[in-house]
């Protein structure tokens, strides 16, 4: 089974692997980079009290921020590799958008967020989305 | 779970993270789809990608992207941040259709609204959990 709208005429598995592997690592990237910036703080904040250079200098210095960027480095070579493969209007909406659902999973278990029923309702109306974009 | 309200400056920072998400991930695609195809056999192909000229800009715009998606993370949750970069699908889209020219059919249209949709209910919501009590941050060590 190919895709109809990839370059190349992928296969409809190794499109779903190129795209589950943006997702997993993407997520991994944003649950960490987002927990480095909550126990950071607001950076205008940190700009206007210390300046510039000590807001960029609270976040490289932290090592959930620099693990947050290895995984989304590693989620970025995904994408480029998925981009040649498959079309534009199919990896980035369909990545974002999984990205999304996971991420509230995610936020929900290791940040501690409050995914109300609003949020929720978002993942499922995003979940229907990436069908219809999918098929 | 109380509303924090955004300001303006905010709203622009939001708005930035969803403009330069999608403006990049086009000019990426424009950038890979003229090259030929690469494989995982030759891993250094794709970073030789990286300095194409598209391929260039593309990071340039996601550069921008990144600066102001950690400004918006440092005041607001993930699940408040992430669903704004979620309009993006839609520019995604009218650039896919208008400007590299790709079909996009009506069920496709019908995923970007559904999107669109689910965006909105995250975005009528508060912006931050709030936490009973908040540890010192770094932003507080900074500031002493």
């Amino acid at each position: 089974m190919t895709l109809p709208f990839s370059p190349a005429g992928t296969n409809a598995w190794a499109a779903a692997g190129m795209i589950a592997a943006i997702v997993l690592a993407s997520t991994t990237g944003e649950v960490l980079t987002a927990g480095a910036m909550q126990s950071i703080g607001d950076l205008d904040e940190i700009r206007a009290r210390a300046g510039l250079a000590s807001a960029i200098r609270a976040v490289i210095s932290s090592s959930k921020f620099l693990g947050g960027v290895f995984f989304l480095a590693l989620a970025f070579f995904a994408l480029l590799f998925a981009l040649n493969h498959l079309a534009l209007s199919l990896v980035a909406p369909a990545s974002a958008s999984l990205t999304l659902v996971t991420n509230a999973i995610a936020a929900k278990i290791f940040l501690k967020e409050n995914v109300d029923h609003r949020r929720w309702t978002a993942a499922v109306l995003v979940c229907m989305g990436v069908y219809f974009l999918a098929h | 779970m109380a509303h924090h309200r955004l300001s303006p400056r905010q709203y622009l920072i939001l708005g930035l993270v969803a403009l330069c998400a999608p403006l990049g991930d086009t000019c990426l695609s424009r950038g890979m789809t003229s090259l030929p195809h690469l494989t995982l056999a030759h891993p250094a192909s794709l970073l030789a990608a990286v300095f194409t000229p598209w391929i260039a800009v593309g990071i340039v715009l996601l550069i921008g992207f990144f600066a102001s998606y950690l400004t918006a993370l440092s005041w607001a949750d993930l699940t408040f941040v992430l669903p704004a970069t979620a309009f993006g699908n839609v520019i995604v889209a009218l650039l896919a259709r208008f400007w590299l020219h790709e079909p996009i059919s009506v069920q496709r249209w019908i995923g970007i609204a559904l999107i669109t949709v689910g965006v909105s209910f995250v975005a009528q919501g508060p912006s931050l959990t709030e936490r009973p009590a908040q540890e010192p941050t770094r932003a507080d060590e900074t500031a002493r």
